[in-house]
């Protein structure tokens, strides 16, 4: 490991990388615009190698799809640096100067031999070899991209250490049109942690376990603060049931469609006792609130949105909000106010004066400075910093060697089996965006598509008898639904794949498997096992249920 | 130092002369570059930063002088070099970009379609059209382009305006490499066709818009921007208006089109989408937001996706828009209330379970949806007023 969770390198760096290794990324429907400059680096001679379960429409730029099984990416980037490893093909000098474990990684490693991991993955070992290869003879302007088939996994982030042992290998970080990009989901997900929305950082990833950290703020904020470290949302939910967290705040997330397991997280929010919701609108999670508060949506505020490559992005207000609806910076400022402790704040332009007051690699960055010069990338220290295109250049962003950490193949919590016969991943389409509350009201938008797909290889249909088109129930260990299937060969066979943008008729989210990553505990959305049944017309009720 | 050591250091950074404007030469750049950074301006209907020049239209010929030796050279694709004079507006030149603009104009069967959507402002041809003060009637008419019926929801394509500069084509082929346009016929017969049958939503078209973007004329436009600011959508089309018409749907709330006599603002800042962060300007008629559009100012480089293109404002207008505070009743509905009984029951509440069950039994959830000022006041609020650290986001869901 090396730093904060964010990309090391910028947007446009991926235009001029000599080879693209993107793993667990549907880039040209969850991220379409990044998607250009990777068409843009291979019209210019780049080698795109796709590593993904889906043949994904990304693959028909590549040079190679590595069509791996459903949660083997360990197995495939462990072989990977088995071979570069044993093929010499490492950046011996950075490994000396800029790394740390590589003895360690490198017994490891000795077991995943490419043909072992062909057993695991189902590629071929020659396909891994060439992979290999390509990798480390492209680094240092190798990059790999990632997205969540990387991190929705139980083992996920052993799987991102794997990708980070790659980079590190082959000298990838702090390098121009290199690195190891996490392409972020949501437009200012970078922004809520970089402000210390997290249960174990203050603002700009500072640790509140650090006495030293507690105390600039204490002082700064005029207030002692708690010591120990807070509950992830995950837990949070299992200590609602239990009756332990009793009151929620939740500020603009429909979290009963997007979380896994709807039922769970149906059950938590019914468990405790006071639920507030802020939001723009009814969504399923505000209609089990005892309190709803109307928030103004984007186009009604001013503020900043950081994207994915840690660019922080002014966002202006064009028009009222409707109603009574207030920004969500002035209904916080309110609440302080009814809790007694007032701020002196009076704007988003003052508060974000704050954060850079207490966070250094935001301190540069001021309002003034993005309306003239536009969106900087952080860090940006001081006031006269141009703010930074990519991480690590002259050492590692935590001050320390690159970590390197072995990790071993984790399969999935659940696979299929006699009942559930098959995988069920889950994942964005171009055309509609998460719960579907934004995309579902574009005009239009119904036409593109206009309701869930559950998309399956047409080997299975045949099984099955299933024609594409044909409405069939879908069901797992926790919940059923029923959907449109998609006849087609961009899922695997032996799985299936679904969004969740149409939660009024199709909530995928009640088969999803509650099942986490045990150290972030991100949850498993990208692999469950689920069975597919063709109804006849008499059996179908239009209905879902969670169990 | 040596005489003729100057001398070729002279020669070989000599500036560049452009109307009298001096400036340095961009080595390996090409002339229209150079024009840009004198501050000169010269029409280019067949270009766009974003792909490789063509050269086609002709319309950004200039006269060139280097060594002694003249040329007219189309500034977009002829490379400048040291020393170089150019003359933008010679009577020569003048002439011929009105004619060939006056050829243009004689292609389309109403001109005065040009100036339809002028509420958005100027397309380049229309700037072009004005600022040589090209005639319509200079030519006898040509045939014209055929007229697509491609009820699509999102882009309108009328190619009775379309000057065949294929702009639209090149930046879905080579940019977006969608492949779903492309040119068909030769000559004046050359028209723009989508894969396989001519309807966009049978074809790859993703609906970035980019083709709407870079359309110099007005014959492709955004159909839910362009429907907005025309008061009669459509009413020159006979009878493809009707069926279009048919096949669109209304503008969302009980926003009324005020038609092109209104001028438009534009609001810079970024969509609501996905972790990209492109930019975009959002429109406002009079206080109504009716679109978006490309902030191409941006490092997005004027790229959208078909939800910042044509998805990020309609949601906004929405009449479902949560607008007052809300109350859950002892029989579990909800009722209006003020924000002075909201935010008192809410903090009551909070007080409540601080002082009775400590502060680690409220956890709040921020969001990876809002800005990072309401974001940090959130996590501020947590650890400050409720006195926890159990402040998380959806980063991980």
């Amino acid at each position: 490991m090396v730093g904060k969770g964010a990309m090391s390198n910028s947007i446009e760096e991926i235009a001029g990388a000599d080879m693209l290794l993107v793993i667990g990324s549907n880039t040209t429907e969850a991220h379409p615009v990044i998607s250009l400059r990777m068409k843009k680096a291979v019209r210019r001679g780049a080698n795109l190698v796709v590593i993904d379960p889906r043949k994904i429409e990304l693959t028909r730029w590549a040079k190679r799809h590595v069509q791996l099984r459903i949660g083997t990416d360990i197995p495939i980037l462990n072989a990977m640096a088995h071979v570069i490893i044993k093929e010499n093909l490492y950046d011996v000098e950075y490994v000396a100067h800029r790394t740390e474990g590589f003895e360690a990684l490198s017994k490891h490693l000795e077991m995943y031999t490419p043909e072992f991991v062909e057993g695991i993955s189902g590629v071929p070992a020659e396909q891994i070899v060439a992979t290999a290869r390509e990798y480390a003879a492209a680094s240092p302007k190798a990059s790999i991209c990632y997205t969540l088939g990387i991190t929705e996994h139980s083992c996920g982030t052993h799987n991102v250490q794997a990708v980070a042992n790659l980079a590190l290998l082959c000298g990838n970080f702090g390098r121009e049109n290199a690195g190891v990009n996490p392409l972020r989901g949501q437009n200012n997900v970078q922004g809520v942690s970089d402000m210390g929305a997290l249960p174990t950082d203050l603002p700009g990833y500072q640790k509140l376990e650090k006495p030293e950290v507690r105390e600039k703020f204490e002082k700064a904020w005029g207030t002692p603060l708690p010591k120990r470290r807070g509950i992830t949302k995950i837990t949070a939910m299992d200590q609602m049931i239990k009756g332990e967290v009793k009151a929620v705040f939740i500020m603009g997330e429909n979290t009963v469609v997007s979380d896994p397991c709807s039922g769970h997280s149906r059950r938590a929010l019914d468990a405790a006792e006071f639920v507030v919701v802020q939001d723009i609108f009814m969504n399923d999670t505000a209609r089990l609130a005892d309190v709803v508060l109307p928030a103004a949506a984007f186009a009604e505020v001013e503020g900043t949105f950081a994207n994915s490559e840690r660019r922080v992005q002014r966002v202006r207000k064009a028009v009222d909000p409707p109603g009574e609806a207030r920004a969500d910076w002035r209904i916080l400022l309110d609440l302080f106010d009814y809790m007694g402790v007032p701020q002196d704040l009076d704007s988003a332009s003052e508060v974000w004066d704050e954060v850079a007051a207490l966070a250094p690699i935001l301190s540069g960055i001021s309002y003034d400075r993005l309306d003239q010069e536009g969106g900087l990338q952080w860090p940006c220290p001081t006031p006269d910093h141009p703010g930074t295109v990519f991480l690590h250049q002259d050492e590692m962003d935590s001050g320390l060697p690159g970590q390197f950490a072995p990790v071993d193949h984790i399969p999935p919590v659940e696979e299929p089996d006699d009942d559930y016969p098959l995988f069920l991943t889950t994942g964005r389409r171009r055309s509609t965006y998460h719960t579907g509350t934004q995309t579902g009201r574009a005009i239009g938008f119904e036409e593109l598509v206009p309701h869930e797909l559950a998309e399956l290889n047409p080997v299975d249909a045949l099984a099955l008898g299933i024609e594409d088109g044909e409405v069939v129930r879908v069901s797992s260990r926790r919940g059923s639904l029923e959907v449109h299937a998609k006849v087609t060969d961009r899922s695997p066979k032996g799985a299936i794949f679904m969004a969740f943008a149409h939660p009024e008729t199709a909530p995928t989210n009640v088969l999803t498997i509650d099942a986490y990553d045990f150290i972030t505990e991100t949850p498993e959305f990208k692999a469950c096992a689920v069975k597919v049944e063709k109804l006849s017309r008499s059996e179908s009720t239009g209905t879902a249920a969670a169990d | 130092m040596d005489r003729f050591q100057t001398m070729t250091s002279i020669a070989t950074e000599a500036p560049i002369d452009v109307n009298g404007v001096i400036v340095p030469n961009r080595p390996g750049g090409r002339v229209l570059a150079v024009l840009r950074d004198a501050g000169a301006s010269v029409p280019t209907l067949c270009f766009d930063d974003r792909l490789e020049p063509q050269g086609t239209c002709r319309m950004c010929l200039v006269e060139v002088e280097v060594n002694g030796r003249k040329e007219t050279v189309a500034s977009c694709t002829a490379f400048s070099e040291p020393g170089m004079s150019v003359q933008t507006h010679t009577d020569e030149i003048v002439e011929y970009r009105k004619t060939l603009l006056e050829m243009l104009l004689s292609e389309i069967e109403d001109p005065s379609k040009i100036g339809q959507t002028e509420a958005l402002g100027d397309y380049e041809f229309q700037a072009a059209v004005r600022e040589y003060d090209a005639q319509p009637d200079a030519f006898n008419p040509l045939d014209r382009r055929k007229k697509v019926a491609d009820p699509n929801p999102f882009i309108k394509r009328d190619y009775d305006l379309c000057i065949a500069c294929f702009r639209c084509t090149n930046i879905c082929n080579d940019w977006e490499q969608a492949s779903a346009i492309t040119v068909t016929g030769r000559g004046q017969d050359s028209t723009i066709f989508s894969k396989f049958n001519n309807l966009l939503m049978e074809s790859p078209c993703t609906f970035c818009g980019q083709c709407v973007n870079t359309c110099p004329t007005g014959a492709l436009t955004n159909r839910k921007l362009a429907d907005a600011v025309m008061p009669t959508p459509m009413a020159w089309n006979g009878d493809l208006a009707e069926e279009m018409l048919q096949s669109v749907p209304g503008p969302s709330g009980d926003f009324v089109p005020l038609g092109p006599g209104t001028a438009v603002d534009r609001t810079s800042t970024i969509c609501p989408y996905c972790g990209v962060g492109c930019g975009i300007n959002l429109i406002t008629q009079a206080g109504d937001l009716i679109g978006s559009e490309p902030d191409f100012s941006a490092p997005s480089q004027g790229s959208l996706c078909v939800k910042g293109q044509f998805g990020s404002w309609d949601f906004i207008n929405s009449d479902e828009r949560l607008t007052t505070p809300l109350i859950k009743n002892a029989q579990g509905a909800f009722e209006p209330a003020s924000w002075d009984s909201a935010l008192t029951l809410i903090t009551d509440k909070l007080k409540h379970y601080k002082d009775v069950d400590g502060p680690d039994s409220m956890v709040f959830w921020s969001s990876a949806r809002t800005t990072s000022e309401s974001n940090y006041l959130a996590q501020k609020f947590a650890r400050v007023a409720l006195g926890t650290n159990n402040i998380d986001n959806c980063s991980r869901t």
